[in-house]
């Protein structure tokens, strides 16, 4: 069953039965590899995608619900890569292994439209069902403010050319 | 002796039988030429499409979106199961050889062209309290749709429910014909919002328990049941959400599919939502609305805010670490909570908030059962708001932990004792 949706920015269909979960259409049939692959129940966050601006599961999504949709993953967060979430992940060396942030970003993204200037209770609550088997949270948590305060219209996070930290 | 009384008890039978069929007897009214389409006036047509959406028309007259209105949907009732009818304009299969008077008998007194009684599935209970400018201009729409040949199936009642003349006696017994009568002393968007819900927009025909003989129980009007596996809420004070529906509240929901302190429209209410009162204009989605908190005897939006508030500030409790959590808890915090958890002061729509959610709060489990299984389409609920079912994610088990820990911490409400039946119930769509 052919299913179109538009995926950062651009139209795409996929040919598959519609009962595939999105994240497989993304990965195997639109190679869009940075949504990952977790638990497959919604359990962990880390195939969390944006469908019509909402964060949502990738992994227990049917395609056939997206028809139509307009799905962001964290290819399509920013088109150099340079969102001020990315930045500040950058900035506070959030990731150790790195295999639940593009959930984790996706997650915060969402949030911060929901929850601009969020408290620590918010963040607990909305990035609770975000895994990271790293124990990154106090990062995470750090790096969500500080692209919070950007988005806000404070400062800039600065990432120097070499895209490591600053050591601060 | 004894046989003059004999004589006596079928002689006054025969009559009675036979002032039963007089009364049951209606004439038929002659066949016509399907009416030319340019014997309506677009203004007409258009206005015929509005009140068609108004009376919910295509949910129940099809079983297939792409051919509207020609019948064959399946209405289960504890009688057997009884198909809708084709209401194209086909002369054969649909309505094509029925004049305006045949349509506005049907609609007003339950009687098709050739005379025969019609079930009361088909809400003629309610459309008899349309305008006659009303019944014309649905008729101008109905008789200028795509004509489809298709047969309904036949229906499956149980003897004697499939004698059609005795419909002739539960009329006598429940059937109320008449227009709508204004109510004095109430505004003319209230009096627009009654004439919707209580006329074609038949509301308590799902809201309204029915009693043994399928009749709506006036003596329990609008108290909410369980109907076609969905449960229909109380739309009176007795509705058991933690807020109460505000005119804003009810005109979100009925505008938008969702409202912030009650949740999204789902289900059959979804197509009466989207479908609906998708094309219906503002006046009479906000008629709707003030006759409804009216009914439900709502308080103002500042006494709604601080209901909210409240609820969500309880739900929220105490600070749980995972180790002392229950294991519905924690499945709602891992699972759930990214989308559903809401600050107390700014309930958001597009986070339904459980504490403040109908499904949670309601006396029967069903509804919260069939969207934490299957979810909410894009079509449903909010424009553009999906939520994955979790049918493949968690166990029966686990969902009754979960769903048990939503209706513990998150209503004022007695715990449901069927919430394991009905999730096995409806773990296969």
């Amino acid at each position: 069953m052919a299913t179109e949706f538009q995926l950062n920015g651009q139209a795409v269909t996929v040919d598959i039965e519609g009962d595939t979960p999105l994240l497989w259409a993304l990965r195997d049939d639109l190679d869009m590899t940075g949504t990952k692959y977790g638990c497959g129940i919604g359990m962990c966050g880390a195939c969390t995608v944006l469908v019509n601006g909402r964060a949502t599961r990738s992994c227990i999504t049917p395609v056939a619900s997206v028809a139509n949709a307009t799905i962001t993953t964290i290819e399509g967060l920013d088109p150099n890569g340079e969102h001020p979430l990315q930045k500040a992940w950058i900035k506070t060396q959030t990731p150790q292994c790195g295999y639940c942030q593009s959930g984790q970003i996706m997650q915060a993204a969402a949030m911060l439209q929901d929850f601009p200037e969020p408290t620590d209770e918010q963040i607990s609550s909305v990035m609770g069902g975000n895994l990271c088997r790293c124990m990154a949270y106090v990062r995470i948590r750090e790096a969500i403010k500080l692209a919070a305060r950007e988005l806000n219209g404070g400062d800039a996070v600065e990432v120097s050319a070499t895209g490591g930290a600053d050591n601060e | 002796m004894i046989k003059k009384i004999l004589m006596g008890i079928i002689g006054l039978g025969v009559i009675a039988l036979a002032l039963f069929v007089v009364i049951a007897w209606e004439s038929s009214i002659d066949p016509i030429d399907p009416p030319a389409g340019d014997q309506f006036t677009q203004e007409q047509i258009d206005r015929g499409e509005v009140l068609a959406g108004l009376g919910n028309c295509q949910t129940c007259h099809t079983n297939n979106p792409d051919q509207p209105y020609a019948g064959g949907g399946a209405m289960p009732t504890p009688f057997g199961t009884i198909y809708s009818t084709n209401i194209t304009p086909d002369p054969e299969t649909g309505i094509g050889q029925w004049s305006e008077e045949a349509f506005a008998r049907a609609m007003r007194e339950g009687v098709d062209r050739s005379g025969t009684h019609l079930y009361p599935a088909f809400p003629y209970t309610h459309f008899t309290r349309m305008t006659d400018a009303d019944v014309s201009d649905l008729y101008a729409y109905m008789m200028t749709r795509e004509s489809i040949q298709a047969e309904a199936p036949e229906n499956t009642l149980e003897f004697p429910f499939n004698i059609r003349m005795l419909q002739a006696g539960w009329k006598l017994l429940f059937f109320d014909e008449g227009r709508y009568v204004a109510e004095e002393g109430q505004s003319d968007a209230w009096n627009r919002g009654a004439y919707i819900a209580e006329g074609l927009g038949h509301c308590s025909a799902c809201h309204s328990p029915r009693n043994q003989f399928g009749a709506e129980d006036d003596s329990q009007a609008w108290e909410g049941t369980v109907i076609n596996n969905w449960y229909a809420p109380a739309l009176n004070a007795s509705n058991q959400s933690p807020v109460d529906w505000t005119e804003d509240a009810a005109y979100a929901y009925l505008r938008s599919g969702g409202s912030p302190y009650h949740g999204v429209a789902v289900g059959s209410m979804s197509e009466v939502v989207h479908a609906g009162l998708g094309l219906a204009p503002d006046r009479d989605i906000r008629g709707l609305a003030v006759w409804l908190s009216d009914l439900a005897d709502a308080g103002d939006g500042e006494q709604a805010a601080s209901q909210a508030a409240s609820a969500i500030s309880n739900a929220h409790g105490g600070s749980n670490t995972s180790a002392t959590m229950s294991e519905g808890e924690r499945l709602f915090a891992y699972a759930c909570a990214s989308c559903h958890y809401n600050d107390p002061s700014n309930p958001n729509a597009m986070r339904p908030e459980m504490s403040l959610n109908s499904a949670v709060s309601a006396p029967d489990p069903v509804n919260l059962v069939r969207v934490t299984l299957h979810g909410v389409s894009q079509e449903e609920g909010m424009a553009g708001v999906i939520m994955p079912g979790f049918a493949d994610a968690f166990t029966d088990q686990e969902l009754v932990s979960l769903l048990s820990y939503l209706r513990e911490a998150h209503a004022d409400q007695p715990p449901w004792d069927d919430l394991e039946q009905t999730i096995q119930a409806h773990r296969q769509r």
